[in-house]
């Protein structure tokens, strides 16, 4: 039995009377790979943005390692555990890469003054380890100079700076090319034997059937699935359940859990 | 694939890696400042060469060196806001109103210390209301903070009636000769003014809140998500300019034994501008400190300057004018821009 890292339970977003996300429950556990599909406004979104603590449930708990969590904010999930990885990165463009890097975290000796000799240092480690060639690039390189597969490895190197326990990814892949997609499930891989869990968001469902073991469908606010690998069998299963899911004319899979039990 | 990777090589050649000696990283880093004083330096040896005898004899000086600190304190913490992607207009009423709790509390018989902590609070207070007020709120800090203004200002007159406060007690005081008197032939204010611009310096480029302010101002969105209180750190950004209004006030009263109702109007219009001719952009997310200040420098100079050359004062506004669209014209040429 793994350890229950992240449990959402009956998690609710409405923004005045349209539901975003209508009760929600979802949990990760220590050391799996979870993949969160759906269309286009089903809330995959809304969803990690709650886990991320930028916006706030209007109703449901949000539960780390089994405890319920009060007054949850950005700040809070980061000093949990958890990092995002944004769909927009969540950059700032003007700032160097270590700045970036150390966003909302800097490292600091007496009185909250930056040690900038440690942040470089650290910064210097963490894109290598990224697997950044730091011929072209120093830690005070801009990164508004980068290319958008260069700025999703600053932003992966923020999420793995706290050895977090659960990295969320939003959409990662999208407009990067191959070799760059190759560094990304390279980088989930090595996250997943380095016993952290991670959340894989993704419009490409064969991307997210390769690196998933387990995947949560959600449609219009609500989980529609959530079934293992061997459950669903193959990608192309799950295309033809969401398929299905745009088109309701039944559901084709069977052994898999429906609605939204766990 | 290796088509791609050609792709990405040929792109990532482009892109220069920062310089790694330690001077050049330094001038790079601090190129707004550097062409700043670059302006300085020519702005000087043209009034040396219009007229080299106000200019190299030292009354000249010694007149920018009273004012200039008083605009150093504006200017400083201006670059904190407008570098967080805001603006403050309603300084002048600050610095008006915290010089005013310094008067009457020196005219009520305290100590001018006992007044200096009085208006820096009084600073404080009305920056986390004008902060508050705009952040919380949510309303354009321009239209918000212009109303602040005229409303503070409004209040000073009605209250005062519009009467200024002698304060000749402040003549023989030991603080006053230490804050604001001679020392060497030099106005001793310009010392006090510099440390409070070395403490800038080290709270911008070197604290947390100063990355902060900067990432705020880049890109609030993504600084929210990394767990910046991005409202905190906007309103800390007025409360540091109330401090800043509050200290020019209380130079501004010290140097003339007076406070006037009107004290800090007129500040308004060159302490914005100096803060664009130091380099910092109007977009946020980055700002010099040090090139705030020189452009103070250049702003007083002109002032001075125009006049002592023996030009009417008339051409105060033209070369005004004529600099900081000179000076903003060599920042886009100087800088970069990432949005």
């Amino acid at each position: 039995m793994s350890e229950r890292l992240i449990e959402l339970k009956d998690v609710a977003k409405s923004y005045g009377r349209v539901f975003a996300v209508g009760g929600v429950n979802l949990h990760v556990d220590r050391g799996e790979v979870v993949g969160l599909l759906g269309d286009n406004g089903a809330g995959k979104s809304t969803l990690i943005k709650m886990l991320a603590g930028a916006i706030q449930p209007t109703s449901g708990q949000i539960l780390v390692r089994g405890v319920a969590q009060p007054n949850w904010n950005a700040a809070r999930s980061r000093a949990a555990g958890i990092e995002t990885v944004f769909q927009d990165r969540a950059l700032c463009v003007q700032q160097t890469i270590t700045r970036n890097i150390f966003l909302g975290r800097e490292l600091t000796n007496w009185f909250g003054l930056l040690d900038p000799g440690r942040e470089r240092r650290e910064a210097e480690r963490l894109m290598r380890e990224i697997g950044f060639t730091s011929k072209v690039f120093s830690p005070d390189s801009i990164v508004g100079q980068l290319s958008g597969g260069e700025r999703q490895g600053v932003a992966l190197a923020r999420a793995i700076y706290n050895r977090a326990d659960l990295i969320v990814m939003d959409e990662p892949t999208t407009a990067l090319s191959l070799t760059e997609t190759e560094k990304v499930f390279r980088f989930v891989r090595a996250a997943r034997e380095g016993g952290r869990s991670v959340l894989f968001i993704g419009h490409n469902i064969h991307h997210v059937f390769d690196i998933a073991e387990r995947f949560v469908v959600m449609d219009r606010g609500r989980v529609a699935l959530q079934a293992t690998k061997a459950e669903v069998g193959s990608a192309e299963r799950l295309i033809a359940y969401m398929e299905k899911l745009a088109h309701p004319q039944g559901l084709p899979l069977d052994g898999a859990t429906h609605g939204a039990s766990a | 694939m290796s088509l791609d990777l050609e792709a990405s090589d040929l792109r990532a050649a482009r892109v220069s890696r920062p310089p790694d000696g330690p001077v050049r990283r330094y001038l790079v880093a601090n190129r707004a400042a550097v062409g700043t004083f670059a302006v300085f330096v020519v702005m000087i040896g043209v009034f040396m060469i219009a007229s080299p005898r106000v200019f190299l004899s030292w009354p000249i000086y010694n007149s920018v060196l009273v004012t200039l600190p008083v605009a150093l304190c504006l200017v400083t913490p201006l670059v904190f806001i407008v570098t967080v992607g805001e603006i403050d207009l309603s300084f002048p009423a600050t610095m008006g109103f915290a010089a005013w709790i310094f008067a009457l509390i020196v005219q009520a018989g305290y100590s001018p210390l006992l007044a200096i902590v009085g208006a820096v609070v009084t600073g404080m207070i009305l920056g986390l209301g004008v902060g508050a007020l705009v952040v919380v709120a949510n309303l354009s800090s321009l239209i918000a903070t212009l109303g602040m203004n005229f409303m503070l200002r409004g209040f000073i007159m009605i209250v005062t009636q519009g009467k200024s406060i002698a304060l000749l007690s402040l003549m023989d005081s030991p603080t006053a000769a230490a804050l604001s008197g001679q020392f060497a032939g030099v106005p001793v204010q310009i010392f006090w003014a510099i440390g409070f611009v070395a403490f800038a310096v080290l709270l911008f480029n070197r604290h947390r809140f100063g990355a902060r302010v900067k990432a705020v101002g880049d890109n609030p969105d993504s600084a929210g998500q990394m767990g910046i209180n991005v409202n905190r750190t906007r309103i800390a950004t007025y409360v540091f300019m109330g401090v800043g209004a509050a200290l020019a006030g209380i130079f501004t009263t010290m140097v003339n034994f007076t406070w006037w109702p009107t004290t800090g109007d007129g500040y308004l219009l060159p302490a914005i501008a100096s803060v664009f001719v130091g380099g910092t952009p109007t977009w946020g997310g980055v700002g010099t400190i040090v090139g705030g200040a020189v452009g103070a420098l250049i702003v007083s100079f002109i002032q001075s300057g125009v006049v002592a050359a023996g030009l009417s004062g008339f051409y105060v506004q033209f070369f005004n004018g004529l600099i900081i669209i000179l000076a903003l014209l060599g920042h886009r040429w100087n800088q970069k821009r990432f949005r």
